[in-house]
């Protein structure tokens, strides 16, 4: 029954995509400046049924429908209410009409509220937007079709993954697809934008709102999937550059390289070639980390789909979608004149590009690399954490010292007197790091340098942060904002792999280990009927050698039934200064428990920065509002 | 003659160009410094320039019955069902790691039968196997 309702609601939206792409075209021939009242309908019948289909599917989820195949495979009628709505978009057929829906919304809403932008323009958008929507939704009903039914009909599913059943999990991809799918929008735009001729600040200021919304939710969608990984996964670490999270970066760094480089385009009038190259580029490396993840290529921890079939669409399409985008680029392509000063804020809003350009690449070439030589040579190799670290982190340290500095220049040419102010503070920076070698003990002249400049920046935008309050210009805000949160991310990632401890051993129920700084005496343990899982809590006592301060931490084991799984929980205790972090785990049901220990200084200031990176972007969102 | 403009063009393209050039060695040479190499026992019985002490990672399955538990670390036997090479980790395992299941672990060889590992690899799926030891097993099933 839903799965007729839901694949009904999919082919109206087929239809009105078909329509609307036939009346759009109609409409470009019309030289008025008035798009036709019916466009607009079609695209509000089209919103409205996609929502529909995907409330189809969460109620097949709600209701626990078994005759949906994907009901059956993810869910199961003992789990939470809450995960039950979850788990329509915690597997690939669901998340892909999640997909869908953004891309459809994304269209309306576009049209919508570009009303005083050129009309050729919008139209061009709108019917890229439903030639990339019509290539999902193909995708969607023949080879991922979350509606397809089973009969005879199965009286119990199969279960949600037990590590996905997690409050950060369950908003996680719905962000990140936000932020990723909500490139397409200024994709088929920077196409619309190069056919209608629609260019410079207009254009500009078409795609803002549009650039910063997904950049904001790319941002708090890493920043969870990080989060999660500290508590789910057990290690105690938040940034693995395991693939998938390479493949969630990669968008990043362009997209992070758009937002700048728009500034330029609108207030200088230049570097549109650049811009637009940007713009296709989000979107498709969106798509190309999507068609590594889920064909199985790339091999990583979320495994939650990989089939060959899926990878081969997607990578067909992708290379439509590449070919046309570079088609229409060289076709309507005109030279520009550069005319750059080097003490000009355009200089350094280039460099920042540059940055983000060469942290592309790296990440690129880690990630790609073990594919090429797998299937030329068949050598299967991975590349380690270490290459990353070794390749990007000392070009932070340049990257954070021009971030400080580029604001303070003007446009077009600026006089000399900055350089004064900025080696005092250069002198500040490393009176702070000689104290916190002092205080905290020794560490390699990187880490300095490091220090040096995320303290640099962090003054700098402070600095900054003062003479907003006086002159209350509201325009630099969100920079500042955003700025002061990377220096502050930078510097509590720097102290907390600096001075982390970490201790791996195996204890009995009752035995005590001690470490140089902690006695762990693990109590005893006892069992716990949890709401769809049994829980094996172990209960220890840590206590501080130094100042003999206990605390209590209970690690659990989650035995989760259908199908069993194990899950370890750590047990986490925060506090501004550091996080003790103890987890535990049994092998083969042996007497000795396997535990980690760590203490990881200032965990909770990394989120807080991270979050004050995003923060950024949405206060600029509130700020567009207020402007017009 | 260049005009200023041009020769200024021409060392802005240079300077690039230079940059770039060393930007993409020093990624190849840090990233050739950092490959990890996966092996199987029988490759590492077979192989002779095996390198000791180099970051490295083995799969295969666990042995049945293998597992040695003590205070200080985690002893198994990992089998390609050919040969096999004992494996010693101090540390947590993820929560998938048991007998009889796919395991790849990080780190490196003491010695041809003696594996030191400094992390064992999780995975979200129960029924996930990683691609190579999908691969070593249909190989040696036939």
């Amino acid at each position: 029954m839903l799965s007729n309702i839901g694949i009904g609601f999919l082919i109206l939206v087929l239809i009105l995509s078909f329509l609307t792409i036939y009346n759009a075209s109609l409409d470009l021939k019309i030289s008025n400046q008035l798009i036709k009242k019916s466009i607009y309908k079609l695209s509000l019948f089209q919103t409205t049924f996609t929502i529909l289909s995907f409330f189809t599917l969460i109620i097949g989820f709600i209701n626990s429908d078994f005759s949906l195949i994907n009901v059956y495979e993810n869910s199961h009628t003992t789990k939470p209410f809450f995960y039950k709505i979850a788990g329509t978009w915690g597997n690939h057929e669901g998340s892909l009409l999640l997909w869908v829906n953004i891309l459809v919304i994304f269209s309306y809403l576009f049209l919508v509220f570009n009303y005083n932008h050129d009309k050729k323009y919008r139209l061009y958008t709108l019917i890229f937007q439903n030639i990339l929507i019509l290539g999902f939704l193909f995708f969607l009903l023949l080879n991922s079709n979350p509606f397809n039914s089973i009969y005879p009909i199965p009286p119990e599913g199969l279960g949600l993954n037990p590590i996905l059943q997690d409050p950060a999990l369950a908003i996680h991809p719905p962000l990140l697809y936000v932020g990723f799918v909500g490139c397409s929008i200024y994709f088929s735009a920077a196409i619309a934008s190069l056919l209608s001729g629609y260019g410079g600040k207009l254009f500009v200021q078409s795609i803002k709102s549009w650039v910063k919304i997904s950049w904001c939710f790319q941002t708090l969608g890493i920043v969870v999937g990080s989060i999660w990984a500290y508590y789910e996964l057990g290690w105690g670490g938040f940034w693995f550059w395991d693939p998938v999270e390479n493949a969630s970066l990669l968008p990043w760094f362009a997209i992070t390289a758009l937002m700048h480089s728009l500034i330029v385009l609108e207030k200088r009038n230049t570097l549109y070639a650049w811009v637009i190259i940007l713009c296709l580029l989000t979107f498709i490396l969106s798509v190309t980390g999507t068609f590594l993840v889920r064909s199985g290529i790339l091999n990583s921890v979320h495994t939650f789909a990989s089939d060959p079939s899926r990878g081969i669409y997607i990578l067909l399409f992708l290379s439509f979608m590449i070919f046309l985008a570079l088609t229409v680029f060289f076709k309507k392509y005109k030279k520009e004149n550069y005319n750059f000063n080097l003490k000009s804020k355009e200089t350094f809003i280039l460099a920042n590009n540059w940055f983000m350009a060469f942290f592309l690449i790296t990440v690129l070439i880690g990630m790609l690399y073990p594919i090429f030589l797998d299937v030329l040579i068949n050598v299967k190799i991975s590349v380690g954490p270490p290459f990353y670290n070794i390749v990007i982190i000392p070009l932070v340290i340049p990257f954070m010292i021009l971030m400080a500095i580029g604001p303070k220049f003007g446009w077009i040419k600026s006089k000399n007197k900055i350089f004064l102010k900025v080696l005092f503070f250069i002198l500040g920076a490393g009176v702070i790091n000689l104290s916190i070698f002092y205080f905290f003990g020794r560490y390699s002249l990187l880490s300095n340098l490091i220090f040096i400049a995320a303290v640099f920046l962090i003054l700098h935008s402070l600095l900054d942060f003062k003479n907003f309050i006086i002159n209350k210009n509201k325009l630099e805000l969100p920079r500042i904002i955003s700025h002061l949160g990377f220096g502050l991310l930078v510097f509590f990632i720097g102290i907390n792999h600096q001075f982390s401890l970490e201790e791996d051993f195996n204890l009995k129920v009752g035995e005590v280990k001690k470490t140089n700084t902690y006695e762990i005496n693990f109590e005893n343990i006892n069992i716990k009927d949890g709401k769809n899982y049994k829980a094996i809590i172990g209960n220890f006592k840590l206590t501080n050698l130094k100042n003999n301060l206990f605390q209590y931490l209970s690690p659990e084991i989650r035995i989760y039934p259908n199908p069993e799984t194990l899950t370890y929980e750590a047990a986490i205790k925060t506090k501004i200064s550091s996080d003790l972090y103890l987890t535990m785990s049994n092998v083969s049901r042996s007497e000795y428990y396997n535990i980690k220990f760590q203490k990881k200084p200032f965990m909770i200031w990394i989120w807080i920065s991270a979050l004050i990176i995003a923060l950024g972007g949405f206060v600029q969102l509130t700020l567009k509002k207020n402007e017009n | 003659m260049l005009t200023k403009k041009v020769k200024n063009r021409i060392l802005f393209l240079f300077f690039v160009f230079l940059i770039s050039v060393v930007a993409i060695f020093f990624i190849l040479k840090s990233l050739n410094k950092n490959i990890l190499y996966f092996s199987s026992p029988t490759e590492i019985k077979e192989r002779e320039d095996i390198p000791f002490g180099k970051a490295m990672r083995v799969g295969g399955m666990v042995k049945k019955g293998s597992i040695i538990i003590n205070q200080q670390e985690i002893q198994f036997i990992v089998t390609d069902f050919e040969n096999e090479i004992l494996i010693s980790y101090s540390g947590t395992v993820p929560n998938l790691f048991a007998e009889e299941k796919g395991v790849v672990a990080e780190g490196s060889l003491s010695d041809k039968n003696f594996f030191i590992a400094d992390r064992i690899l999780a995975k979200h799926d129960e029924n996930y196997m990683p691609p190579e030891i999908k691969e070593i097993i249909e190989k040696n099933a036939k």
